[in-house]
């Protein structure tokens, strides 16, 4: 949603670490950082519900994943957020991005960027989740496509692709 | 080609990644509200908030007075012309009722007005802002009260189209009898049980989204999140009097319908606005739009009198549905029909009697739901097959076996009974029930659990069920796809089709086909779906129709594209074209020597000797709907003092022919599977006495999350279909069908207690056991 925050008074000047880089912006006084990514152009972060119940707006906040749509955008001052186009691009993926795709975790994929995020907390201070771990992880994230049964695959492969990782 | 040659496949049943995959793991692929436009406006819908009531009066005055708003509509404004919401091929078998406003609301969420603003904040404080006045009429709400004499008319409108029976509120029905004679003389047991299944919702998690403008030239642009493309350009340019040729729908990538974007009521609306501002106009539904006012499965209750021998013969199968279709016809016809043609067929029955009444309420509208009314008819009937089963001592596996309709055999239902009225005779071309059971046994280790449960003591009880279902392939002679391959310099393909990728992987099983029949990687077939402007004809992703016809026009067109490949190649190489074959990528002559690479083929073609396009569209219609099969497996645990379930296994096999991608059909399986587990036992939208949704978003109306979900075992069980795409039948919708069956069929056998009514809920299953208990 894009709000025009120009016609308003009451804008604030903030600032903050997206995907690794500083950057300022200007957040109307009731607008979401999930509104606020959108619409600076990170769309990949996703709307589905508004409520906090679908996960599919998930980003990472000082490495912690956060429900964008339910927080404001001015709340993340000075913090440090990570949305999917941080994790990896096209061109140089994730290994969690990785694991997804080659697992066929990816339906539909709008809850993708969610999930992957929500893996990426996880598996930062957990390398080797079991499978109620793992659903326990993802139980913020809703998905109707898949059964979850791919994506808790997904995120087991993607635990293996970054051991390997780091024991290279 | 025979199940053989399977072996044989290049990229046809390899597990091959998906074609969006990556774009979507990173966040780049594009949804309906990743795009805005510069100009672009905001809309906004006002909806009803009440279940049946006549505008008395509607003053927009002070809507428009609140700046930046651009136009507000109402029934006074926009175009009156009755259609069908529903995204069927033309002419659509379901009633033409609706309006895109009417001066009449039917149910609490219906569309009232619109409004078009520079922002969101002054759309929204528009609509706040429109004065209605209502003459509140009586409301019915269910559809035994909806079908008595004197009940309220919901559609009295006089333009209405197709509408058996306003009166009663009946807007489809149906009546077949096929018998000989003798209804019930040669039973030896009769069942005769009333089941329910309850209103739920897709819950896609991209909320219905729609951004359209006027090209340079006045054309209307419509990007939008919808299943079926085709049918939105002519049902807008149906309900706004407007040109086809002047819209073009274009489809980017979809996040989920099941059949929730097969319904056409909010392009309309924003067209509408467009066309009253000059402006670019986008609507996204909020979670609770999408709830309250988008469209739902249809609920239903069915009567099912079934009659077996002691040697378990099934003599008859007598089945009532009564379907609620809400507040618009919507897939009246079609859902009632599949319900039949769909369940009755899958055991040979000598008498079968099927009817059939779909009726209006002033409750959210029914529309297309994966499943399709199979999903409510195997509740019926598989809980009856384990009755008769149980009446005559026989293994309730064993009697399906006995039962069920084999290769080769036919039904007279097929013939009697296809989606709006008559069918298709067909007989059946491959069944893989049997080997679908007997995986599911060994998976699900049946026999020794069976054993394990019999006799059981304490509060806590297990139980097993088996279901057994089928669905279509496509809706024969009417469903048509079409694709167009075009070969580019470099031998790679553009595959064009507007075949709708809604997240389903159809883009990939079709690269694939081409990349079979031309014999390159799937990564040299480059797919583009859907636009109007720019895609042959498709109905659309539907009826389970995108593998096995779209697949099969997909195939022919590759064919014809390899035939003038091979004539360019026999004049490249000097040789016969009959001498030619395609391998590798390579024209190859028959004595192997010569070849040449498809990129020199279509240099040449496009440069040197002959120019032209090497470059083909073919379509396809099938005679058949081959049916997928599935054998559903459960395991309870049921705690007979709080009611409360844990599933503790569940297998579900599918045959659905050659798996183009296993990955890819696993997934769709597991999914439908999830979602029937979910409506089984915890989904339901919930109404107050006035008919409006008490539970409009995802914290109250609860969908099975990753820790919920039980686990979920799906196997795909190999048959070759012969008229399918390199023996392909369809995988989508079939798996939603089982879990409601075998799980009251597990809880059954657990408890005793027999369950009518999902979801599921402890509260219910406490019931039914006490009441049983009652009974003894």
């Amino acid at each position: 949603m894009t709000k025009a925050i120009e016609s308003k008074n009451d804008i604030f000047e903030i600032e903050f670490t997206l995907n690794g880089a500083k950057k300022a912006f200007r957040a109307g006084a009731g607008e979401t950082l999930l509104e606020l990514l959108r619409r600076e152009g990170y769309r990949g972060t996703k709307r589905g519900c508004d409520t906090g119940d679908c996960g599919s707006c998930t980003v990472l906040i000082d490495g912690r994943s956060m429900l964008s749509c339910m927080m404001l955008a001015v709340q993340a001052d000075g913090r440090s957020v990570t949305t999917i186009e941080g994790i990896g691009g096209p061109a140089d993926p994730h290994p969690i991005q990785q694991a997804f795709v080659e697992s066929g975790a990816v339906q539909c994929g709008f809850c993708i960027p969610g999930m992957i995020l929500v893996t990426k907390e996880l598996l930062d201070s957990n390398p080797e989740p079991t499978d109620a771990e793992i659903r326990q992880a993802l139980d913020g994230n809703l998905c109707r496509c898949t059964g979850y049964v791919k994506q808790v695959e997904a995120v087991k492969n993607a635990a293996k692709k970054m051991s390997q990782k780091a024991k290279r | 080609m025979s199940s053989n040659e399977t072996a044989n496949f290049k990229t046809v049943n390899k597990r091959v990644t998906k074609v969006d995959a990556l774009g979507l793991s990173c966040g780049k692929a594009e949804f309906a509200d990743d795009i805005s436009i510069p100009n672009m406006l905001h809309g906004k819908i006002l909806w009803s908030p009440h279940a049946h009531a006549r505008i008395k009066s509607i003053d927009t005055s002070a809507a428009e007075k609140v700046p930046g708003v651009k136009a507000v509509l109402t029934y006074k404004n926009v175009p009156a012309i009755r259609h069908t919401t529903a995204g069927q091929g033309y002419p659509e078998p379901s009633p033409y009722d609706s309006l895109i406003f009417d001066s009449k609301v039917r149910f609490v969420g219906d569309k009232v007005a619109a409004v078009a603003a520079e922002t969101l904040e002054a759309a929204t404080e528009a609509v706040s802002k429109i004065k209605v006045e209502y003459e509140i009429l009586p409301a019915v709400f269910s559809i035994t009260d909806a079908m008595k004499d004197g009940a309220p008319v919901i559609h009295d409108e006089k333009d209405a189209k197709n509408i058996p029976d306003p009166k009663h509120n009946v807007c489809a029905k149906f009546d077949l009898d096929i018998n000989d004679g003798n209804w019930f003389k040669n039973a030896d047991y009769v069942f005769e049980n009333t089941y329910h299944t309850q209103y739920a919702q897709h819950c896609a998690l991209e909320p219905h989204t729609t951004l359209a403008w006027l090209d340079p030239n006045g054309r209307l642009f419509i990007r939008t999140s919808t299943q079926v493309p085709f049918h939105v350009r002519r049902i807008v340019a149906q309900a706004l009097n407007i040109p086809i040729k002047k819209i073009r729908v274009m489809k980017p990538r979809i996040g989920g319908g099941f059949g929730s974007k097969q319904e056409i009521f909010l392009e309309q609306v924003v067209s509408a606005l467009v066309l009253a501002t000059k402006q670019p106009v986008k609507i996204e539904f909020t979670r609770k739009e999408v709830f309250i006012s988008s469209r739902t499965r249809h609920p239903s209750m069915t009567k099912l009198k079934t009659g077996v021998t002691k040697d378990g013969v099934i003599t008859d199968m007598d089945m009532e549905i009564y379907i609620n279709n809400g507040a618009y016809g919507a897939h009246a016809l079609t859902v009632m029909m599949c319900a039949g043609s769909h369940s009755l067929p899958l055991y040979q029955a000598r008498n079968n009697r099927f009817m059939g009444r779909t009726v209006y309420t002033n409750l959210p509208v029914a529309g297309a739901y994966r499943g399709y009314g199979a999903t409510q008819a195997f509740f019926p009937t598989e809980c009856q097959m384990d009755m008769m089963a149980e009446a005559i001592g026989m293994d309730p596996i064993e009697f399906r076996l006995k039962n069920y309709i084999k290769q080769g055999e036919g039904s007279p239902i097929f013939k009697a009974m296809g989606e709006g009225g008559e069918g298709v005779e067909q007989v059946i071309t491959s069944c893989g029930i049997q080997k679908c059971i007997e995986k599911g046994l060994q998976e699900f280790k049946w026999s020794e659990k069976k054993k394990k449960y019999a006799a059981q003591t304490g509060t806590k009880r297990r139980g097993i069920g088996v279901a057994c279902s089928m669905q279509g392939s496509g809706i024969p002679e009417v469903d048509m796809a079409s694709a167009t391959i075009k070969i580019n310099d470099d031998g790679s393909f553009n595959l064009n089709l507007d075949a709708t990728d809604i997240g389903t992987g159809s883009d990939t099983v079709l690269a694939q086909i081409a990349a079979e029949v031309l014999t390159v990687p799937t990564d040299k077939i480059i797919v583009y779906s859907s636009d109007t402007d720019l895609t042959p004809f498709d109905v659309g992703a539907y009826a389970s129709s995108t593998t096995f016809i779209s697949g099969n026009a997909v195939r022919k067109t590759a064919m014809l594209v390899r035939d003038m490949i091979i004539k360019v190649a026999s004049s490249i190489l000097n040789e016969k074209p009959e001498n030619l074959r395609l391998e590798n990528g390579f024209a190859v002559a028959s004595d192997g020597k010569k070849k040449c690479s498809l990129a020199e083929v279509a240099l040449s073609s496009l440069y040197f000797k002959h120019q032209h396009q090497i470059c083909a569209t073919a379509s396809h219609t099938a005679h058949t709907s081959p049916p997928p099969f599935a054998a559903h497996f459960a395991e309870v645990e049921v705690d007979t003092e709080t009611g409360e379930l844990k599933v503790l296994d569940y297998v579900a096999t599918v045959d659905c022919g050659t798996a183009i991608n296993p990955a890819l059909a696993e997934g769709q399986n597991d999914g439908a599977v999830m979602n029937g587990l979910s409506y089984a036992l915890c989904e339901e939208l919930e109404f107050n006495s006035k008919g409006a949704m008490v539970n409009p978003n995802f914290r109250s109306y609860r969908i099975f999350t990753a820790h919920d979900a039980p686990p979920v075992r799906s196997f795909l069980v190999p048959t070759y279909e012969p008229d399918g795409p390199f023996g392909a039948k369809s995988v989508s919708e079939i798996g939603i069908n089982g879990p409601i069956p075998a799980l009251s069929n597990a809880i059954y056998n657990a408890t005793g207690a027999r369950l009518f009514n999902p979801p599921f809920t402890p509260d219910k299953i406490l019931r039914a056991i006490k009441e049983k208990g009652a009974k003894k």
